[in-house]
Order: C-alpha cells, then sequence, then structure tokens
C-alpha cells in the first residue's frame, strides 16, 4: 500500500461518509467545543457520564475526513468505558499517531483505531486526527475549549 | 547587479523558470509544482545572491559609523528605499518605511494612526474582503479606544457592495483599510474609485495591496491612496522585510510606533527628539539584507514587466478557471469579474486539508484553510478552501497537472 492509501483507508472513508453518533445527546453530562483554527475545522462533544463510565457519547460539527471519522470511531471505542480507560486509550492513541513508525501499532490493542496508524506518515495531520480526542479529555475535565494548535 | 536573460519583447517561461533553483527541485520524487505564491512566493537566483552578497561583502550596521563599510551597507540600504519609491511612484524615499511585513506595516498605522486621530465614538472602517492582517491591528485599536469597527460587505460573487460605501463613510470615520487585491478569493477591487469616494467625505485610505503589488503593480500617485502596505516575500524577496509608504503630510502627524536606536535626533532622560522620516517611524536596526534583496526583486519585476507578468497570469488564470470548471462536483468560490491569479475552489463534500494531502502526494503545492480571511470564510458558509494561486513561474502544464491530481482526490474518495 501506498502512505496515501494508508492514510484514507477504507474504514475511514466510511466514517467520513456516515459518522456515528453524530448527533447532540440529551442529558449528556459533559460537553466541549474542539477548534483547530489552522484549517476552521471545528466539532462539539457530548457525553453522558454515569458511574464514572461513558454510557453516551455524540459529536457534530465539520472537519476533514481524519479528523470526522476519528471522532466517529472515538465515540464507538470510549462507549462503555470507565473514564480512566478512555484516558489511558487517548494517551496510546497519540503514541500510536506521533511514534516512531518503524514500531509497529499493536494492532489488537486498538481494534478499528489502528487504522489510524498511517497518520503517522502525514505529520501535519495528526493533530485532525486528535482533535475529538483532546476535545475529549477537555470536556471531561470541565476546563476550556480543546484547541490543537 | 542582476542576471536575467530575457529578451525584452518575449516571455518565455522557461526561461524564467530557469531562474528560480527551488523549482528544479523534485517533491516525494516529482517535479515540485508550486501553486501557492499567494501565501509567499518562490525566490530568483538574483535575490538570493544579493541577499548573500550583503552577508559576504557589505554587511555593517546603517546610519550611524563613519568607515567605509557602513557607508556601502547604508548605501546599498537606502538604494533599496529608492527602488521602491520608483516602483511606487512614491514622491519621496521619506515616505518608505521598511517594516517586517504587511502586518507590521499595518500594526504601525493602526498603532500611531490611532493614537493621533482616533478616540471614542469614531470609526474605523474595513471591507469583508480583509486578511486578518488587515482586521485585527484595526480591532485591537477598537477596544484600545472605544471606537467602532465598520465593514462594508461583499456580495455572492466576492464583490464589493460599492453601493454601501458612502453610507458608511460618515463624519465619525477616520480611515478605511481596503484590500486591492483579495487572497481568498483572487478579487480585484476598484481602489481608485473607493479611494475617490472615500476622500469625498474627508477619509484617508490604507490600502493592502500585498496581493496586488506583485501581479498587477501599484501607483500609489494613480490609486491617490494616503496609506499602502506590502510584503517583500511575496514579490520574489525574502522574507522579514516590507514596506509601509504613507504621503509624507500623513506620516510626519504620526507619532513614534516603537522607540530606540535610529529613530531619534537626541535623547536625554528629560527629553528626546526625533528624527526626520522614515528613520522616525523605524526603531531598531531593520533587516538590511532583506531590504537590499528586496530591491533586487523589485528590478527582477521590473526586468521582465509587470505588464507582460499580468497577461501571463491572466492566461493561468483563465485556463486554470476553465480546466477545473470541467472537474464533477466542483465549484469555484469568488467569481468577481475581475480576478487576479488567485482560484479558491470546493470539491464535492472532499474537506479542502484531504484534497491538500493528497496534491501533496503528486508534488503540488496549494493553500488549504480559511487563508487567514474566517469572515470571508464564514460570508460564503464555507469552514475551508483550496486554493491555487499563481506566479510569473507557473506554466499551463502545472495547472493541468493540478487538474489531474483533482481527478486522483475524487478517486481516493471514491466519488
Amino acid at each position: 500500500m501506498t502512505a496515501l492509501t494508508d492514510l484514507y483507508q477504507e474504514v475511514i472513508l466510511d466514517h467520513n461518509r456516515s459518522p456515528r453518533n453524530f448527533r447532540a445527546i440529551e442529558g449528556a453530562t459533559h460537553s466541549g467545543l474542539g477548534h483547530n483554527p489552522l484549517c476552521g475545522d471545528q466539532l462539539t462533544l457530548y457525553v453522558r457520564v454515569e458511574d464514572g463510565t461513558i454510557r453516551e457519547i455524540g459529536f457534530q460539527g465539520k472537519g476533514c475526513a481524519i479528523s470526522k471519522a476519528s471522532a466517529s470511531l472515538m465515540t464507538e471505542a470510549v462507549k462503555g468505558k470507565t473514564l480512566a480507560e478512555a484516558e489511558e486509550l487517548f494517551g496510546r492513541f497519540h503514541d500510536l499517531l506521533t511514534g516512531p513508525s518503524d514500531v509497529p501499532a499493536e494492532a489488537k490493542s486498538f481494534g478499528k483505531l489502528a487504522v489510524f496508524s498511517g497518520v503517522r506518515e502525514f505529520p501535519v495531520r495528526v493533530k485532525c486526527a486528535t482533535l475529538a480526542w483532546h476535545t475529549l479529555h477537555s470536556a471531561l475535565a470541565g476546563g476550556s475549549p480543546a484547541s490543537t494548535e | 547587479m542582476i542576471d536575467i536573460t530575457l529578451t525584452p519583447a518575449t516571455f518565455d517561461v522557461e526561461t524564467v523558470r530557469a531562474d528560480f533553483p527551488i523549482l528544479s527541485r523534485k517533491v516525494r520524487g516529482r517535479p515540485l509544482v508550486y501553486l501557492d505564491s499567494a501565501n509567499t512566493t518562490q525566490k530568483p537566483e538574483a535575490v538570493i545572491r544579493a541577499s548573500d552578497r550583503f552577508y559576504r561583502e557589505t554587511n555593517a550596521n546603517i546610519h550611524r559609523s563613519t568607515y567605509r563599510l557602513s557607508e556601502e551597507a547604508t548605501t546599498a540600504y537606502e538604494g533599496a528605499r529608492e527602488k521602491v519609491r520608483r516602483f511606487l511612484n512614491a514622491a519621496s524615499t521619506r515616505e518608505v518605511v521598511f517594516t517586517r511585513g504587511t502586518t507590521e506595516a499595518i500594526n504601525l498605522l493602526a498603532s500611531s494612526f490611532g493614537q493621533a486621530f482616533v478616540k471614542a465614538g469614531d470609526e474605523v472602517l474595513i471591507t469583508g474582503m480583509e486578511h486578518h492582517s488587515n482586521i485585527v491591528p484595526w480591532q485591537l485599536l477598537c477596544e484600545r479606544t472605544g471606537a467602532r469597527l465598520r465593514v462594508l460587505p461583499i456580495d455572492d460573487r466576492g464583490e464589493l457592495v460599492l453601493e454601501d460605501l458612502d453610507a458608511l463613510l460618515t463624519e465619525r470615520t477616520r480611515i478605511l483599510g481596503v484590500v486591492h487585491v483579495s487572497n481568498a478569493l483572487g478579487t480585484v477591487n476598484p481602489v481608485k474609485e473607493i479611494v475617490a469616494r472615500a476622500h469625498a467625505k474627508g477619509v484617508p485610505v490604507l490600502v493592502d495591496a500585498a496581493q496586488s503589488l506583485p501581479h498587477l503593480g501599484v501607483d500609489v500617485a494613480d490609486l491617490g491612496c494616503d496609506f499602502l502596505a506590502f510584503s517583500g516575500h511575496k514579490v520574489y524577496g525574502p522574507t522579514g522585510i516590507g514596506v509601509l509608504w504613507g504621503k509624507e503630510e500623513w506620516l510626519e502627524k504620526l507619532p513614534p510606533y516603537q522607540g530606540g536606536g535610529d529613530m531619534i535626533a537626541s535623547v536625554s532622560f528629560e527629553k528626546t527628539t526625533y528624527a526626520e522620516l522614515p528613520a522616525r517611524l523605524e526603531a531598531g536596526t531593520g533587516n538590511l539584507a532583506g531590504g537590499v534583496a528586496l530591491g533586487t526583486a523589485l528590478d527582477y519585476v521590473t526586468t521582465i514587466g509587470l505588464e507582460r507578468i499580468a497577461a501571463h497570469e491572466r492566461a493561468l488564470l483563465a485556463h486554470a478557471t476553465e480546466r477545473l470548471s470541467e472537474v464533477p462536483g466542483l465549484r469555484i468560490v469568488g467569481t468577481a469579474r475581475e480576478k487576479a491569479g488567485v482560484v479558491s475552489f470546493v470539491l464535492d463534500d472532499v474537506h479542502p486539508h484531504d484534497v491538500g494531502t493528497i496534491l501533496d502526494q503528486e508534488g503540488i503545492c496549494i493553500r488549504t484553510g480559511h487563508h487567514c480571511a474566517q469572515p470571508v470564510m464564514a460570508r460564503y458558509d464555507l469552514p475551508a478552501t483550496a486554493r491555487a494561486s499563481f506566479g510569473l513561474y507557473n506554466t499551463l502544464e502545472e495547472v493541468d497537472a493540478l487538474v489531474d491530481g483533482l481527478r486522483k482526490v475524487r478517486e481516493v474518495f471514491g466519488a
């Protein structure tokens, strides 16, 4: 596969075309606004947390294929996870995108998120792939809007 | 001294391309297709050499030493100022203030003009087509003084709504800032007419010429404007050097922007008196090599000929407009009747960043994003566009490469 087809894998194109959980969540306990000032992308994230576990999560907004697919896949990946588990996954996901490319991604532990390993070859796109995660992080922390700049 | 092997009667783009060393490099194994000159232009050998030669042969600080080397450096830098004066058709080198670029030029003006002339309740008028650099300095001024920022709107085509201009020029309007050529849409604004209408109401005008000067040239006497700003790096010169030009009678009234060396006549702890123009507005040691190389860049453009450059870029724009319209799902944003070599576009549902990444794989450089003109994007309800922009070295074949690249984008996205 070329770097390009590695980046735009079918899973990513599919989630870009038909993002999952692309909606506001009623009774959200947390929400956050993510913004990438460089490209003008923005997304709003809605999370309903009960007993320290993410029960419902959805998002709305505009963005490139990478940021939209990442948000979509993230909502699937963290639903049902505890806050600590979600944060731990964010940390590993970030490492997957920014780590040295000769270290193979542990595909199994990432599930579908492994499709983002191709982003490593495109450093300027890392912030697209992590925007939703930064937004989740700040929404759960109840802090200021996330920005990838 | 510049090295241009061009005969005056012809514009052979291959000859011109040979002047630009970077154009022979490859990107990802493919020839570089550089379609981002509205962002920054590439540099001809003559400009690179001028900067290099200054450091090798002439480097010393200017205006302050008795030795020969400093005298030569001063002559070179002031010689560049004269080249700028001639290029702008300005009355005097006293009117040519070197800055870091357009942004610093406008910040200087907003700060000094604001201090002298703008008070609470006053109005500053700009247009909906401005680059952030002609919005934010005025916003800061308005926040500081309690003045109000007003905006002349743009229409669906990407032209200024000039019918609204007279009503927006009120007795509280202190200054009008207008972009000559829009970096995001390519629109060429009728600056001369706008200046005349502002002057009829007694309002001075700043023209942002960052995108117009390299491609159309500007004649400040003909435009009639009061201030004009441009950047060296967009006219085939170095980064970190630019110009604020202002009519002498206006610049004389401006308080200093920054204090420091070179801008004073005498300093004591009780009282400092300031230097004459333009030094009064140029504190500290400037970008000397950059200034000298900017002079060379203007020589280069002049030697090739602004009319020939404009004609070449018009041909590129026409070809691009036609070929891009053939790409299914592509929509050009900004369809003003008068345009310079800038084409902004969106492609179906494919985000411009994805377009940019895929084109990059083909060695094609375009700008994607909001082009530092978020209000323009908001006007068209777009988060971003892709933008191809042309310089004197671009070819029709490069436009065709862009079109082929866009077909590839559609393939990747299964469109």
